[in-house]
C-alpha cells in the first residue's frame, strides 16, 4: 500500500500549477487527497506527477453573495459545513455535507475536489446538479464555466480537460418559495450511501410549480430527474418517474431490488420534506 | 492495612501510554537504525494456479533492492512446508503452505516471493516487476463448492475433506426417532476476521559477533515463534530471543505461527547481516492473514412437551480455507461448546473440515463458539416457537442445575481433556438477565411501539465458554533491594491490561504497593517457558502462576524477616512492602529483606554495602545456606487439570424499520459469570469490546469472495467493521461470580465472552420482530428486505407466534 514513484510539485502560483499541468500528460492535481491518495496507495492510479495545489493563494473561500454560494478549490467540506451564511443561502449544502464521510475526512477533503472526482456515489456532485450550479475551471488556455448539467461525462469522469484545474464551484441560493431536503441510507454512518436522495421543490402558494429529485448511488453518473408532472398529478408516482431514468445496480452491500425499493421509500419522503420546507420558508418570508 | 486490590475497579495504568500515542509497536522499532531494511511480499493474484515459472530478473535492477527470495532459494527446513501446529488423529489430510509457494498457489494472497529493499516503497516497486507464469486451476470457493468437490483444492485430498470427526454421548438418532416432537434446521454462518488495528509485523536483527538472533514480532506467542524460528533456521534455541512489544490487538489471528514473514525476516537478517522489517498493510491482512466463522449446520432435534432435549444430532461443514496450520481447534470447539448450558439426554455431532481456495481459517475471538451458540440457540428458539412456549422457559428446562457440577458431557474438548464443566449457576443468570433486559415487560413495549407503527423484537442467547486451557504458564517474581517488584510471565499482551490486573494480584498476594509492581510479558529472555495469550487464558493461567510465584517470594520474605526480627513467621504480616510483627512496632522493609537475602562481595551502593558478607549472617556457616538461593525471588508454574468454564447470557431489543429494513439496537443486556473478578472494569471493557465485535459479525462484516476467489472487500471501506455509531451506546452488564474450583484465585477467562452470543441473539431478536425464521448470519438490511419479500404471503408474524 505504497504509491508507485511520482514527481511532486507544490507550486505557489496558479500560473505555475497550470503550466506544469499542461506540460505533463500524466500529472494529477492533489487537493484534499481523500480519494486520490488511497488510489495511489493501492496502486490503482500511478500518475507521473502530483501537482499539489494546497499552497496556492486565494482558493480557500466560502463566499456567500445574493445569488448563491461560491466555494473555492481549497475550501474543505468542514469549512463549507461550518458556514452559517452558506447554510442560510442554500440549506441543502449543510444537509448533504453532514453525510459526507466523517469529520476527519471532511477536515481535509475539498468540496470542489469531490465534485470533479465525479463519483456518482458521492453527495456533492449530485447536489451541484440538483441546484443547477456550475464549476469554474482554468487552464493555460483561459477560464470557463461548466454548468453542472454538462460536468459529468461518465463514471468517475468529468468533462474537465486534462490541463484544467477546477477553482470554484457555484451553488445557487435557495429562492423564496423553494425548499430542499436530503436523506440517505448507508450501511454505516458516514459510508457511501446505498441510496441517497435530495429534492428541490418550488412552490407558489399551495401549488408545487417545479419538483426535481437528485440521486446518489443508483446510477453511474449523478442523476437529477424532473418529477414536476408526477407531483402535480394526484395519482402520480414520482419514484416511478425517477426510476425510469435510474439504473440501480447490485454490489456487495445491496441488491438492485433493494436499492430500487429504497428509491421508492425515500423519494416521496424527501419530496414531502422539501415541499414542507418550501412552504415553511414561504411562510417565513411573508411574516412581518 | 492496604486496600484489597483483587476485585477492585482499578483504572488501567497502561492507557495513559496508549492513548497518548506512546505505545511501542513492532513498526516503531529500529526506526533510527540506518542499516534497517524493509520488505514486501509478492502475493498470488489467483486463487488456484500452478506456478510454471517465476522470473525475478527485472527486480535486482531496481535501485535500492537488496535481495529477493523465491522457494527455489530456500534450503533445509525452510524449504519444507510450515508446521502443522496442532495435529489431531481425525485430521487425516492436513496440509500447510510453504513460506514461499512451491509449484502451486491455493488462495489469493499466498506468499510467492520476498523482496528486501532500502524502504517499503522500493520493495513494492520491485514486487510489481516479478513475472510469474501461472497455469490456472478451477478455484473452490465456499462450503457448497467444497462439498460438491467438482474440483480438488489439493490433488491428494479426496473430496476436499481435511478431517471428519464424530463424537457421541448416548444414542442421539435413536432418541430422536422415538421423541414426541422433532425439528430439523439448516443454519449458516459466514466468514469474518479478527482485523486488529495493528496487522502482523516482524523485525529481526542478527548479531554476527555473538551469533545471536533477536526477533520482535507482533504475536500472541513469543515462545512459539522462538521455537519455530530456531527449528526452521537451524539455530540453537539459546541463540534466539523473541520479544513481543506492544501489540495493537490480536483477537486470535496472531496465535497462528510462524507466518511466512516470521521466518523470512530472520532469514533475511541473517543472510544480509542487516536488520530487516516486515510490516503488513491492511490489504495484505485481509488476503493473507486468517479468517474464521464460515460453517453450515444441519440439526435434527427430538424433544418432549416441555421442550426437553431428548436427542440432538448436529452435522456441520467447516470451511478451513486453503491450509490447516492450526489443526481442528475451531471445529472441535464448535462441536463441543455448541452444548452451552444445556444437557441434551443424547448428543451426536459430526463435522467435516473442508478445503477451499480462500484464506486460511484459524481461531478468531470466540473460536468456533459463536457458530455453536448460534446453532444451539436457534434450535432452542425453534422448539419454543413450535411448542408455543416462552423462549426462556424452554432454556430453563434444559439447564444444567447448580448442584450438578462438576458436570460431565461425555465428550472430549479441544485440549484433549474431558468436557467437564467446573461451576456455574445458569438459572440465577437467567433470572438476572430477564430482569436486566425487561423480558417480562417486553410485550407491553412491543404493543406501545406497534401503536406508533414501529416494529421491535427481543432475543436472548446463552453460552458456556471453556477458558484457561493448559498446558501451563509460569511466572517469576523478584523483589529488588529498592522494594520494587519485577514480575515476568511468558505469555504476551495485546491490550488486555495485564500490567494492571497482574499487579493487582501481586499487590494482594505479596503485600506490596500496586505502583511498585512491574509486569513483563512476552519476552523469552525473561521467561523462556510459556504458551501464549489465546482461549481467554491469560488471567487464569498467568494470573494463577503469578499468584503462586508471589506466594513463594512471600514465604521466603517471611522466613528471612522472622530471623531478622527475631519473631515467629506466624506473627508476621506484610502490607505496603513492610513486614511487621503483628501488634508491635517491629518491622522491616521488603527491600531490606531483599538485601539480606543476597550476601554480596562488593559494596557498590548503600544497599549492597549492607549486604556484604562481612555484615550479615553467621560467619560459621556458608553465606548461602545449602538448600537456599540468593535473592528474594519466587518462581512457579500453574498447570490446570482441565479448562474452566465461564458462562453468560445476552439479550437484545432491536427495531427493524418497516420501510427500509434497517436494523437498530435499542437495548443490549449482558449477564456474565467468569468466576471471581480481578478487575471488574477490565472485564466490562472486554465485554464492551466483544459486543462491539459481535455487532460487526452479526450485522455488518463478511468476507465477500467472488466465484474466482477474489476478495471483493479487502479494505475498511468495504469490509464494514462497525464504527462507534453502529455499536450500542450503552450495554447493561450484571455479574454473577461463581468461583472456579480449579485454580487458587477462583477465576475464569473473560476475553472472548462478549462476542460469542452475538449472531444468536441478533438472529433471535430480528426473528421476533419480523415473524419469520432467521437461519443465516450475518444479516444486512438488503437481506432482510429479501426475506420480507420471500415471506410476504405468510400470515402476520406477531399474531401467529404464541408467547414470546
Amino acid at each position: 500500500m505504497k504509491p508507485a514513484p511520482f514527481a511532486f510539485l507544490r507550486p505557489s502560483t496558479l500560473e505555475e500549477a497550470l503550466a506544469a499541468l499542461a506540460g505533463e500528460q500524466g500529472a494529477k492535481v492533489l487537493a484534499g487527497g481523500q480519494s486520490l491518495v488511497p488510489l495511489l496507495s493501492m496502486r490503482l492510479a500511478a500518475p507521473s506527477m502530483l501537482i499539489d495545489i494546497n499552497a496556492l493563494p486565494d482558493l480557500g473561500h466560502v463566499r456567500v453573495a445574493e445569488d448563491g454560494v461560491r466555494v473555492g478549490a481549497l475550501a474543505r467540506h468542514a469549512e463549507v459545513l461550518a458556514s452559517a451564511e452558506a447554510a442560510q443561502a442554500q440549506p441543502l449544502l449543510g444537509m448533504a455535507l453532514s453525510h459526507v464521510a466523517h469529520p476527519t475526512i471532511r477536515n481535509r477533503g475539498t468540496t470542489v475536489g469531490s465534485i470533479v472526482h465525479a463519483d456518482a456515489a458521492a453527495e456533492m456532485p449530485m447536489v451541484l446538479r440538483l441546484l443547477e450550479g456550475s464549476v469554474d475551471v482554468v487552464s493555460v488556455r483561459g477560464r470557463r464555466t461548466i454548468p453542472a448539467a454538462e460536468l459529468f461525462a461518465g463514471p468517475l469522469e468529468s468533462t474537465l480537460a486534462h490541463d484544467e484545474i477546477a477553482v470554484e464551484a457555484f451553488f445557487p441560493g435557495l429562492a423564496p418559495g423553494a425548499g430542499v431536503a436530503f436523506q440517505e441510507i448507508a450501511r454505516r454512518h458516514g459510508d457511501y450511501a446505498l441510496v441517497g436522495v435530495a429534492a428541490h421543490v418550488e412552490t407558489d402558494g399551495e401549488a408545487v410549480t417545479r419538483a426535481r429529485v437528485g440521486f446518489v448511488s443508483v446510477s453511474d453518473v449523478p442523476v437529477v430527474v424532473d418529477v414536476t408532472a408526477a407531483v402535480q398529478d394526484p395519482g402520480g408516482d414520482p419514484a416511478a418517474t425517477a426510476l425510469a431514468e435510474l439504473d440501480p445496480a447490485e454490489d456487495i452491500h445491496a441488491t438492485a431490488a433493494y436499492r430500487t425499493h429504497l428509491v421508492k421509500v425515500l423519494a416521496p419522503r424527501v419530496l414531502a420534506a422539501a415541499t414542507d420546507h418550501a412552504r415553511s420558508r414561504a411562510g417565513e418570508a411573508i411574516r412581518p | 492495612m492496604t486496600t484489597k486490590m483483587f476485585g477492585a475497579k482499578v483504572a488501567r495504568v497502561e492507557d495513559q501510554r496508549f492513548l497518548r500515542g506512546q505505545g511501542r509497536y513492532v513498526d516503531d522499532l529500529l526506526t533510527d537504525d540506518p542499516r534497517l531494511l524493509h520488505s514486501a511480499v509478492l502475493r498470488s493474484p489467483h486463487a488456484h494456479a500452478r506456478i510454471v515459472d517465476i522470473d525475478v530478473s527485472d527486480v535486482l535492477d531496481v535501485e535500492g533492492v537488496v535481495a529477493v527470495w523465491t522457494w527455489d532459494d530456500l534450503t533445509g527446513p525452510m524449504a519444507e512446508p510450515l508446521p502443522l501446529l496442532i495435529p489431531h488423529p481425525s485430521l487425516t489430510h492436513g496440509r500447510t503452505q510453504y513460506a514461499l509457494a512451491k509449484d502451486e498457489v491455493n488462495y489469493v494472497g499466498e506468499a510467492i516471493a520476498f523482496v528486501v529493499a532500502v524502504d517499503r516503497y522500493v520493495a513494492e516497486d520491485a514486487v510489481a516487476r516479478i513475472r510469474v507464469d501461472y497455469e490456472f486451476l478451477k478455484p473452490v470457493v465456499g462450503i457448497a463448492a467444497a462439498r460438491a468437490a467438482a474440483t480438488a483444492v489439493h490433488d491428494d485430498v479426496p473430496d476436499n475433506v481435511g478431517a471428519r470427526m464424530e463424537q457421541e454421548n448416548g444414542d442421539a438418532r435413536a432418541a430422536i426417532a422415538t421423541a414426541p416432537h422433532t425439528l430439523t434446521l439448516d443454519l449458516d454462518v459466514e466468514r469474518s476476521a479478527c482485523t486488529p488495528m495493528e496487522g502482523r509485523g516482524t523485525v529481526a536483527r542478527w548479531d554476527p559477533d555473538t551469533s545471536r538472533l533477536t526477533v520482535w514480532s507482533s504475536t500472541q506467542t513469543s515462545t512459539g515463534v522462538r521455537g519455530c524460528v530456531a527449528a526452521k533456521l537451524g539455530l540453537d534455541l539459546a541463540k534466539v530471543d523473541v520479544v513481543t512489544p506492544d501489540v495493537g490487538g490480536g483477537f486470535g489471528v496472531k496465535i497462528n505461527h510462524p507466518w511466512p514473514e516470521e521466518l523470512l525476516v530472520p532469514l533475511a537478517a541473517m543472510t544480509l547481516g542487516r536488520p530487516v522489517k516486515f510490516t503488513e498493510d491492511r490489504r495484505e491482512h485481509f488476503i493473507s492473514s486468517a479468517h474464521e466463522r464460515a460453517q453450515q449446520h444441519h440439526v435434527e432435534v427430538g424433544f418432549d412437551d416441555d421442550g426437553r432435549l431428548l436427542g440432538l444430532n448436529v452435522e456441520f461443514w467447516h470451511d478451513h480455507g486453503a491450509y490447516t496450520p492450526y489443526g481442528l481447534i475451531v471445529p472441535i470447539i464448535t462441536s463441543t461448546q455448541l452444548l452451552g448450558p444445556y444437557k441434551p439426554a443424547n448428543y451426536r455431532v459430526v463435522f467435516e473440515s473442508l478445503y477451499t481456495n480462500t484464506v486460511i481459517v484459524t481461531p478468531y475471538r470466540g473460536a468456533g463458539r459463536p457458530q455453536g451458540c448460534f446453532v444451539m440457540e436457534r434450535t432452542m428458539d425453534a422448539i419454543a416457537a413450535y411448542l408455543g412456549k416462552d423462549r426462556t422457559e424452554v432454556r430453563a428446562t434444559n439447564f444444567i442445575q447448580p448442584d450438578e457440577f462438576p458436570y460431565e458431557h461425555g465428550l472430549v474438548f479441544q485440549d484433549g481433556r474431558e468436557l467437564t464443566y467446573d461451576s456455574g449457576d445458569y438459572p440465577a443468570s437467567l433470572v438476572k438477565l430477564k430482569e436486566l433486559v425487561g423480558w417480562d415487560e417486553f410485550e407491553d413495549f412491543r404493543a406501545e411501539m406497534a401503536a406508533q407503527g414501529r416494529k421491535v423484537g427481543i432475543g436472548l442467547a446463552c453460552y458456556v465458554e471453556g477458558t484457561g486451557v493448559g498446558p501451563y504458564e509460569g511466572a517469576h517474581v523478584h523483589v529488588e533491594t529498592s522494594g520494587k517488584v519485577k514480575v515476568a510471565t511468558g505469555l504476551t499482551t495485546q491490550g488486555q491490561g495485564h500490567q494492571t490486573a497482574f499487579a493487582q494480584i501481586v499487590a494482594d498476594t505479596l503485600g506490596v504497593r500496586f505502583e511498585d509492581v512491574e509486569i513483563t510479558t512476552g519476552d523469552t529472555r525473561k521467561m523462556p517457558y510459556a504458551v501464549g495469550t489465546f482461549a481467554s487464558r491469560a488471567a487464569v493461567m498467568s494470573g494463577s502462576a503469578i499468584h503462586l510465584a508471589a506466594l513463594r517470594a512471600k514465604e521466603k520474605a517471611l522466613r528471612i524477616a522472622a530471623e531478622a526480627l527475631e519473631a515467629s513467621e506466624d506473627d508476621l504480616e506484610i502490607a505496603d512492602g513492610v513486614v511487621t510483627v503483628r501488634g508491635t512496632d517491629a518491622s522491616i522493609d521488603l527491600g531490606t529483606v531483599a538485601v539480606l537475602s543476597n550476601p554480596l562481595r562488593y559494596a557498590f551502593d548503600e544497599a549492597s554495602k549492607a549486604a556484604t558478607q562481612f555484615s550479615v549472617g553467621d560467619p560459621g556457616k556458608p553465606p548461602v545456606a545449602e538448600d537456599d538461593e540468593p535473592g528474594l525471588e519466587g518462581k512457579d508454574f500453574y498447570s490446570p487439570p482441565r479448562s474452566t468454564f465461564a458462562n453468560g447470557m445476552h439479550a437484545v431489543i432491536v427495531e427493524t424499520d418497516p420501510d427500509t429494513a434497517e436494523i437498530k439496537i435499542l437495548k443490549y443486556a449482558v449477564v456474565h459469570d467468569c468466576g471471581n473478578l480481578i478487575n471488574p472494569m477490565i472485564v466490562e471493557g472486554q465485554i464492551h469490546g466483544g459486543v462491539a465485535q459481535g455487532v460487526g459479525g452479526a450485522l455488518y462484516e463478511r468476507m465477500a469472495y467472488d466465484e474466482s476467489g477474489q476478495l471483493l472487500n479487502a479494505s475498511f471501506m468495504d469490509f464494514l467493521m462497525p464504527y462507534a455509531t453502529e455499536v450500542p451506546t450503552r450495554i447493561d452488564i450484571d455479574h454473577l461470580e461463581t468461583p472456579s474450583p480449579l485454580n487458587p484465585l477462583g477465576i475464569k477467562g473473560a476475553g472472548e465472552a462478549g462476542v460469542i452470543p452475538s449472531a444468536a441473539v441478533f438472529a433471535a431478536a430480528i426473528e421476533d420482530a419480523e415473524g419469520f425464521p432467521i437461519m443465516s448470519m450475518p444479516i444486512s438490511p438488503s437481506e432482510l428486505f429479501d426475506l420480507r419479500l420471500a415471506h410476504a404471503d405468510e400470515p402476520h408474524p406477531t399474531e401467529a407466534t404464541p408467547g414470546i
